[in-house]
Parts: structure tokens; sequence; C-alpha cells
């Protein structure tokens, strides 16, 4: 909180008449990229490596944790509440303050970049919630995703509706008004629509019912195997290990378990603690 | 950079030292006589009093705002209403006024606002059909309203136009029209609360600004209530008269005791009678106010204005709440409306600008600081002391600018409009205030 | 009865005055909601940045005059408007940089920027006066009718005369094919779509690439452009006093509530209610009715509340749209 907002404390933010809420910012779009670095050899596509931060001069929420994905693959971070699982995808993609460690994505170090920069580098990011324009119609939606782009986004606009063909039926309609697991399958839409290098998820079945939960992971392990590598946090660890080729289990902020999700599954130690038995 | 600003504001000096200042800048007003100063006691005093009104005022819109977080764009209005009182309570009758259509007026209100109760009543007892039924409930109302306010103002409005025209009042002591003053604008506040706080979100910001112009309007208008813009002059005095004190000679003889002519110490007198009173109406407020703020009840308004979710999670019922604040803050304005009313002697509703008595009256509370009594009384007092003077330093200032420039057009424009940079000063302080010390002059503690 | 009469008067009195009004309020409330839509806060300064946009339009109109520059039939104001709508936007523009952007940046609350608008607004209501000064400035040149009264009622024999006042079709052009320019832009084309994405959310649209301070900017110059427009329409067909243009605020909040905030729909739908309604109200439909019922002879004039009251029609339509829809005829959503 700025000395400013000190002053004002709670006034006058529920008078409708004169301040409007919604859809504010919180993310700081002013902060400047640092330049590119070289990356390191064998690097993963994307890792996350020995990161420790918080959020501006908080304390600590990570502890030298490391999360990484390779190209094809799908990585999954689990563990339970408060762990800093959407912490540590929020540092990957710049939003965090990091006192150490560096995230490097195909081989050059992308630290210093700002969330918007990453984009451009070929990150595609898909926040927990508010993760879609909801007075927009869903083709607007997609087109806003790809708004880096110059050039014709006819052909990606209709891989994305292939992918998500229940999106494509409301295609003029506003995104406000679909269904939960319509608007996750939207918002993944947006994400693609930049063609990006790597896709990071935040808990994208978050609130939907179990039958949307599983055509939404169908369409992630089809994105996948598309080439795509995906990153992904997820409540439903059960789920999540099962499709994962990598996952990642976070405890305090720091990485207690990682291996293949069958590794994890068969480990006792993580069936006894995260997945009920 | 924040943490230096907030041990500054700590300092438990701060506060006097400002006092003190703004002391020094009204003895200087009273004694120096150069191109900044008038060095007439009159003046300075004269600045003060209004000071004084201001600032009881700015407690007011203080209330609201530092306690609960209301955004009252309408204090003209309040103000004006309040104003109304001392016309209503302290003039004599009129004669012949009464029996013309006093009564009749009186029905026809009382009809008018039985008809927005039977409405309300329709709407939330009936439930098909309630539209219509309402709908007719007011058509007919007010058909009947104006039939009978109509013709009543007309026979009160014909009774000796020239000189009145209007009601009069009840003759009754101008000190009572204070609090009188005070339950118009609250009861105005309760009706305009009462809609517009109960919404889904307020809406209050926007209703008030309505309510305000409107009471403007009416008084502007409703010749038969104060005159219109045809003005009441000559509301009694709770103080005594200058040319009575001239024209006593143990005052006169005390007047040359201390050095001044018998027109400038009834001057002085009189302001300082006027002082005196308006003093002790302030501190009895703040000091009201400061109970307030540690009973039970402040202790829940402030709980409630920093996280209303968690208040109204506790049971708190957060719109009833907001409407007590609001009809207290807006009762305090009333009565400095009527205040500055019983001062000026005069009721001229023209003079009721809303860049003056609105947002003035806002720039005063936040460069004080709001949420802090002290700050809305030390912000009134110093901006009102700045308002009057920069229409004496503004010319001074341009004149100053643009001596190098040559005779002409440009040079005149500036000169003759250099009377508006009190409008650009005031601005600035407080963008400059917002920016630089945004919790005030003396910050909330 | 006469109904050919009585509308013509209806016309003449309500319709056509109504519908200048109403198409000067939608251009005004349009520039509030768009603020309120992407920047998140009433600006109190709308009404005098419409009084600073209108002073030098008619500071330029003067200039044009001087060199002999004249449009013909229609106001010189025309040519001038450019002017008036460079210097607003540069202004707005320096005052976002000089005072909101801080605000902005450090992600404050909205309540903050509607108290650095009161500031603003005494800052141009300041320069405004240093402008112009305070008095009433009629600035209209140019033919002054499309139909006059007496041609009218040569032309139809009618008794009942109508007068088509230039400024007011001017009025009505001008608004529709600002309001067309500004829908098309804010529906077809990629910054129009960027705008309306920040308005919804603000971090995706910055997570999108969209640059959050080019948006701010063009919603400034938008929101100059429409409070220049506006003012000077309304000063052509009234006349301009800064002090009005303060006044006109309500009305102008009104018809944004009214439609519903931050919906540029809603703002113009608000502004013709809000404008109907006040003349409606206002008008003395005597005349209105001895055509329709020539046998009726009522006391009054039929006058629904005195003109001076005009301020309390918005103030109870805005009260009853917010009691029996809260969120305004147009649900208020995001631009």
């Amino acid at each position: 909180m700025s000395d400013v907002d000190q002053a004002f404390g709670n006034r006058g933010n529920r008078d409708a008449s004169v301040v409007n809420p919604r859809g504010r910012g919180t993310i700081d779009g002013s902060r400047r990229s640092g330049a590119i670095g070289p990356g390191k050899d064998g690097d993963p596509f994307l890792i996350g490596d020995g990161m420790s931060g918080g959020y501006g001069r908080g304390p600590d929420i990570l502890h030298d944790c490391t999360i990484a994905v390779e190209k094809g693959q799908i990585a999954v971070i689990v563990g339970p509440n408060g762990a800093g699982k959407s912490t540590a995808m929020k540092a990957i993609f710049g939003m965090l303050d990091l006192r150490q460690g560096s995230v490097r994505l195909n081989g050059h170090d992308i630290t210093a970049l700002n969330p918007q920069d990453r984009v451009k580098a070929g990150m595609g990011f898909v926040p927990q919630v508010n993760n879609i324009f909801p007075s927009m119609t869903v083709e607007e939606n997609l087109e806003m995703g790809a708004f880096i782009r110059d050039d014709d986004i006819s052909g990606t606009l209709e891989q994305v509706y292939d992918l998500f063909p229940a999106v494509a039926e409301k295609r003029k309609q506003a995104a406000g008004e679909l269904s939960g697991g319509q608007r996750q399958q939207v918002a993944v839409g947006r994400a693609l629509m930049t063609r990006p290098q790597v896709l990071m998820l935040d808990e994208p079945t978050a609130g939907v019912s179990p039958i949307v939960m599983d055509e939404l992971f169908d369409r992630i392990i089809a994105i996948a195997r598309g080439g795509l590598p995906v990153l992904m946090v997820e409540q439903n660890a059960q789920q999540a290990m099962n499709i994962a080729d990598k996952a990642y289990v976070l405890v305090q902020g720091a990485n207690a378990h990682t291996g293949t999700g069958k590794e994890l599954m068969a480990n006792d130690e993580v069936r006894r603690t995260f997945l009920g038995g | 950079m924040s943490t230096n600003r907030q041990a500054a504001a700590s300092n438990p000096w701060r506060a006097p030292i400002l006092f003190a200042f703004l002391a020094i800048l009204f003895v200087l007003e009273g004694t120096v006589r150069n191109s900044m100063f008038s060095g007439s006691w009159n003046t300075a005093l004269a600045i003060l009093n209004m000071g004084l009104i201001s600032a009881i005022t700015a407690l007011g819109v203080n209330m609201q705002w530092g306690y609960a977080g209301l955004f009252n764009v309408g204090v003209v209005g309040f103000l004006a209403l309040g104003g109304v009182a001392p016309v209503l309570v302290s003039l004599q009758p009129v004669e012949g006024a009464w029996q013309a259509g006093g009564p009749r007026v009186l029905f026809a209100l009382a009809v008018g606002v039985g008809t927005l109760a039977l409405a309300t009543q329709v709407w939330k007892r009936l439930h098909r059909g309630r539209t219509l039924a309402m709908l007719a409930v007011l058509l007919v109302g007010f058909v009947l309203y104006r039939g009978l306010f109509d013709p009543a103002v007309t026979a009160i409005e014909a009774n000796n136009p020239a000189r009145h025209g209007n009601l009069g009042g009840l003759g009754l002591p101008v000190l009572m029209s204070w609090l009188v003053g005070g339950a118009f604008a609250a009861a105005a506040a309760w009706a305009v609360g009462k809609v517009a706080l109960g919404l889904r979100s307020d809406y209050l910001a926007i209703a008030t600004l309505g309510i305000g112009e409107i009471i403007v309007a009416v008084l502007k208008n409703e010749d038969w209530l104060a005159r219109g813009v045809k003005n009441v002059t000559s509301i009694p005095r709770p103080v005594p008269y200058e040319i009575d004190l001239q024209q006593n000679p143990e005052f006169v003889e005390f007047a040359t005791r201390w050095g001044f002519s018998a027109a400038e110490a009834s001057g002085i007198w009189v302001k300082l009678c006027y002082m005196l009173l308006f003093l002790v109406v302030l501190l009895s407020i703040i000091l009201l106010a400061e109970l307030a703020l540690k009973s039970p009840w402040g202790r829940m308004m402030r709980a409630i204005r920093d996280n209303e979710t968690a208040a109204e999670a506790m049971g708190k019922d957060v719109t009833a709440r907001h409407l007590q604040v609001f009809v207290l803050g807006s009762a305090v304005i009333g009565i400095a409306g009527a205040m500055m009313i019983t001062q000026d002697g005069l009721m001229a509703p023209v003079s009721y600008n809303p860049l003056r008595y609105t947002f003035l009256i806002w720039v005063m509370v936040i460069v004080g600081g709001s949420g802090n009594n002290w700050g809305a009384v030390l912000g009134a007092v110093l901006i009102w002391f700045l308002w009057i003077k920069a229409e004496v330093w503004g010319p001074e200032l341009i004149g100053l600018l643009t001596s190098p420039l040559p005779e002409g057009g440009l040079k005149e424009h500036l000169l003759d409009s250099s009377a508006h940079m009190r409008f650009i000063a005031m601005g600035l302080v407080l963008l400059l205030v917002l920016r630089f010390a945004p919790r005030g002059l003396v910050p909330e503690n | 009865m006469d109904i050919l009469n009585a509308l013509v008067a209806f016309l003449n009195f309500v319709f056509i005055p109504a519908a200048a009004y109403g198409a000067q309020l939608a251009l005004g409330a349009l520039g509030v909601t768009l603020i309120y839509g992407i920047l998140r806060f009433s600006n109190f300064a709308h009404g005098d940045t419409m009084a600073f946009g209108t002073a030098v339009t008619i500071l330029a109109t003067w200039g044009l005059q001087a060199m002999g520059v004249s449009l013909g039939p229609l106001p010189t104001a025309l040519l001038a408007l450019p002017f008036g709508i460079a210097a607003t936007a540069a202004m707005v523009l320096l005052t976002d940089q000089a005072v909101y952007r801080f605000y902005r940046v450090k992600k404050s609350a909205p309540i903050i920027l509607v108290m650095a608008s009161v500031g603003v607004m005494f800052l141009m209501n300041g320069i405004t006066r240093l402008l112009i000064g305070v008095d009433e400035q009629r600035f209209a040149d140019g033919t002054r009718f499309v139909i006059d009264v007496r041609t009218f009622k040569a032309m139809t024999g009618l008794q009942e005369g109508l007068a088509l006042k230039t400024t007011q079709v001017l009025t009505v052009v001008v608004a529709l094919l600002v309001v067309w320019a500004l829908f098309w832009f804010l529906n077809r084309t990629k910054s129009g779509k960027a705008m309306r994405a920040y308005s919804d959310n603000e971090d995706l649209a910055l997570l999108s690439g969209i640059d959050p301070e080019k948006v701010v900017r063009m919603t400034w110059i938008i929101a100059a452009s429409l409070a220049t427009i506006a003012g000077v329409l309304y000063g052509l067909d009234k006349a301009f006093k800064p002090f009005n243009y303060f006044q006109i605020l309500l009305p102008i909040f009104a018809a944004a509530i009214v439609g519903g905030l931050g919906n540029p729909l809603g703002a113009i739908a608000g502004g013709f209610v809000v404008a109907f309604s006040e003349v409606a109200i206002t008008y003395p439909w005597l005349k209105v009715a001895r055509y329709l019922f020539p046998g009726w002879q009522p006391e009054g004039l039929l006058q629904l509340l005195g003109t001076e009251y005009k301020f309390a029609v918005s103030f109870v339509i805005l009260i009853a749209v917010l009691l029996f829809k809260p969120t305004g005829l147009f649900r208020g959503k995001s631009v």
C-alpha cells in the first residue's frame, strides 16, 4: 500500500457513481525489461532455476525452488494449499521479485524481462481467475490474445476452434455469458493465439465439474502432444499426476519431491501426504 | 520515503506549529499594511469568522468522509438549506401572508410528502400491478398537490410583493435557527441517504450533486419561502449593531482608550462577538465529534470504513450506520449554513456556487487531513485565508510578471482576469497536497 | 381536434430542442463513460474540459473571422473545431502526465483520481476564465435557420409555425457522425478493441501485449474530442458561459448513470432520455392541448415543473432508474 492509499484507506470506494472497481489491474505494467542473457548448456526448454523471492518487500515465499518443462511434455506443480504453487508459476512468468535464481527459456536467460515481454518471448500464460475479457465476444477474446501479432491470425483462430468446438459455436457471444468450463477454454484459447512456445496454466480446472475437468485435461494432453510444452499448477493431484510427464511437489515454497507422474504416484510418502492414501 | 513522511506526521508539535503559523498570518493581516496584507483588524477578523464557519462545514464533510468514507458533493445544498432557517425562524411574520396562504402551503406540502409515502407503501405492499398503482398514486397526488400549492403561493407572493411576498418567519431568537438549520439539512440528508445508500452499491456522490443543485434552485425560485433572488435582508442579529455601539458614549470612550476610532472599534467588537459565538459552536462540535469517535459507536464506524465486508459479516448494518453519519455530518453543515446567513444578515440564493461551497470545502478537508477534526479546522481556516488573499495576491503577481510586457491588449486582458488566479491556485494547492502530503497537513492518527 | 397543428407545436417546442439537447448530453456522457470505463473514475473536470475546449474554439473562431474566413451558411466554429480539439487533447494529456499517471502507476485507489479531478477542475476552470472571462459569448454565425416560422407557415398553411435552427440540425448530424465513428472505432479496429479489453480486464490486457499507457492516451484524446465537440455544439445552440458548463455536469452524469456507467450505448440512450424528459416536463403543454381538445379551457399552463427545475428532472430520473434498475437501462458494463 502506498502512502496515498493509506491516506485514503477504504474511503469512497463503495460509491459506484464515482469509482469503477471492475477490471482493475494489479500487475505493475510500468516496469521495464532488462537485457536477455545467454542460457546454459543442457537446459530443459523452460526452467525456473533455484528461485527464491516474494512479493515486493514481503518475506520470501519461494526457497530455492526449481521447476522445468521439456518440449512436448506436460509438467505439473502440485502441493498442499499455501505451498507456493501459483507463486512459483508467477515467478517463472516474471510477476514476482526474484532475489536469487534465474528463468531460462529456449537457451536464453529471461530473468530480467517483465511479463509483457515474456509473452513476446514466447510464453503463454493463463491466470487462475479473471482470465477472459467478459464483455467481449469469444472471437474478440481470441483476437486480443493475438494482439502482438501483425500477421494473418485466421489459421490460428481455426486451430483453436478445432481444439474447442463447443466454444467455436459461441464465437459471437460475450465470453462472460459462457459456462465455467467454456470460459476456461476461451482462456486457454486466448493464450494459444500468440502461438507460444510454452503454455503455462494456473489451476485450469478450478471450479469446474468433474466431467468438464476430464474434457479439459484431454484438451491439454492434445495440446502437449502437438509439441507445445505445458506447465500447469493443479489442485487435483491424482489426475494431474496421471497425465504428467514430470511432476513437482512443493512444500512451503521448496521442492519436496520431483519425478515423473508415475514415480511419484508410486512413492509412498507422496501418496500418504498428498494423494490421500 | 513514506516512512519519513509518517515519522513527520506523528510529530506531536506539527499541529500546534501549523496553528501558530496560521495565527501569525492573521496577526500580520491585522497589523501590517503593505501590498500583501491589509493591516486592518476588521478585515482580518472578517476572514477569520468566515474561516470558522468554513471550518464547521469542513467538520461536517470530514465526519462523512473521514469516519465513513462517504463522498458528499452536495455541500452547497445542505449549507443553503441551513441558511433558510434564520429566515424562517427569526424574521417577523409578514403581515397578511399567513392568512393569505400559510396553512394552504403547509397542507399542500404535507399532501406532497404523503403522496410519496403512499407511493412507497403501494410499491412495497402490492404485488400485481404495483407499477401502475404507484404511478396512479403519484399522478393523482401531483395534480392534487399542484392544485393546492399553486394558488396558495400566488396568494402569498401577491401580498406586498415589493417588500415581502414571502411568509416571513416566527420572530424567534436567531440563535435558535442554528439548530433548526441543522435539522433542515439533516432531514434532507436522511431523504437522500435513504435512497442513495440503500442500493446495491452506493450512488451517493451523484445523488448529493443533484440534491445540491435542486435545493439551490428551490431557494432561487420559491419566492414565498425566502423571497428567491429578491433576497431577504435585515435578518436579526444575535450581537449588537455597530451603529448602536457608535452612539453609546461608554463604548466610544472605551474605543478611544485603546486608540481606535469609534467606527473601526464597533466593527471589531461585533466581529469579536461573532467570533466567540462561532468558537463556542466549533469547539462543542469538535468535542462531541471526538467523544463520539472514541466511543464504541466511533470504533464501529471506523471498523466499517476500514473493512466493510468484515463488519458486515459481524452483523453490523453498514447501510444504517452510513446513513447515521451522513445525516449527522449534513446537520453540522446545516448549522454552518445558518450561522453564515446570521452573520451576513442577508439571504442571497444566487451566491450559492458549488465551486465555492462544495469543492472548496473539499480542498479544505483534503489539505487539512481527512479523518482528523483539527486538520479539517486548520485546512478550512488556512484555505479560506488563501482564497480571500489570492484575490489580492493574484493581480499583484500578474502585475509583477507582466511588468516587462509592453502596454497593450494582452497585458490588459491578463491584468483584468488576474482575479481568476484564485481558482488556479486552489487547484494547484489541492493537487500538490494530494501528491506530496496525501495524508494532509495534520494527518489522522 | 387539430392533430396536425398539435403535432407541429410538439415538434417545434419539444421534439426538436430535446433532440439537439439530447445529442449534446449524449456526447458529454460518452466522454464521462469512457473515462469511467477505462480510467475507472468519474471525472469531475469533464464539464470544465468542455468549457476549455469551447473557449479555445471560440478564440479560434474569432481569429478566423478576423481573417475573413467563413463557411458560408455554416458556423465558422466548425472550422475552428479542430484547433479546439487539438488544444484540449494536449491539455488533458498534459494533466494526465502531470497528475493522473502518478496514481495510475502506483495502482492507487480510484477515489484518489476523483479527488485529483477536483483539483484539475479548479485548474481548468481558472484557465478558462483567464482565456475568455466569465461572460456570456455568442459565436454562432452563418444562416440562423434552416426553416423559419414564417416560411413554414407559408409553405404549409398551418396556423402553428415551426422553426429549425441550423445549429440544431448541425448538432444532430455531427453527433450522429461522431457516434458512428466512435462505435466503428471501438468495435472494428484493433486499437478500439484494445481499449475495450483494457476496460474489461487490465491485467489480462497487459499480458496480451496491450500497452496500457497507449490505451490511456487514446482514451484521453477521444474524451477530449467528445468534450470539445459537445461543448461547442451546446455553445452554438444556446450560448457559451463557463458556469453553465459546470452545471451541465449533473445532467451529463445522470445520462451516463441512467444508461449504465461504462456503457457507451447506454450513455447515448441516457442522454436522450434525460433531455426528452427534461424538455417534456418543463414545457407548458397548454398550446398542444388547445389544438387537441378545443373545448377544454384549463386554468394553468399545463406545465409540470418550471424550467428553473430542469435539474430536478435529471435527478428524479436518475433516482427512479437507480431504484428500479440499479445497473442502468443498459447494464453498466465495461466499454
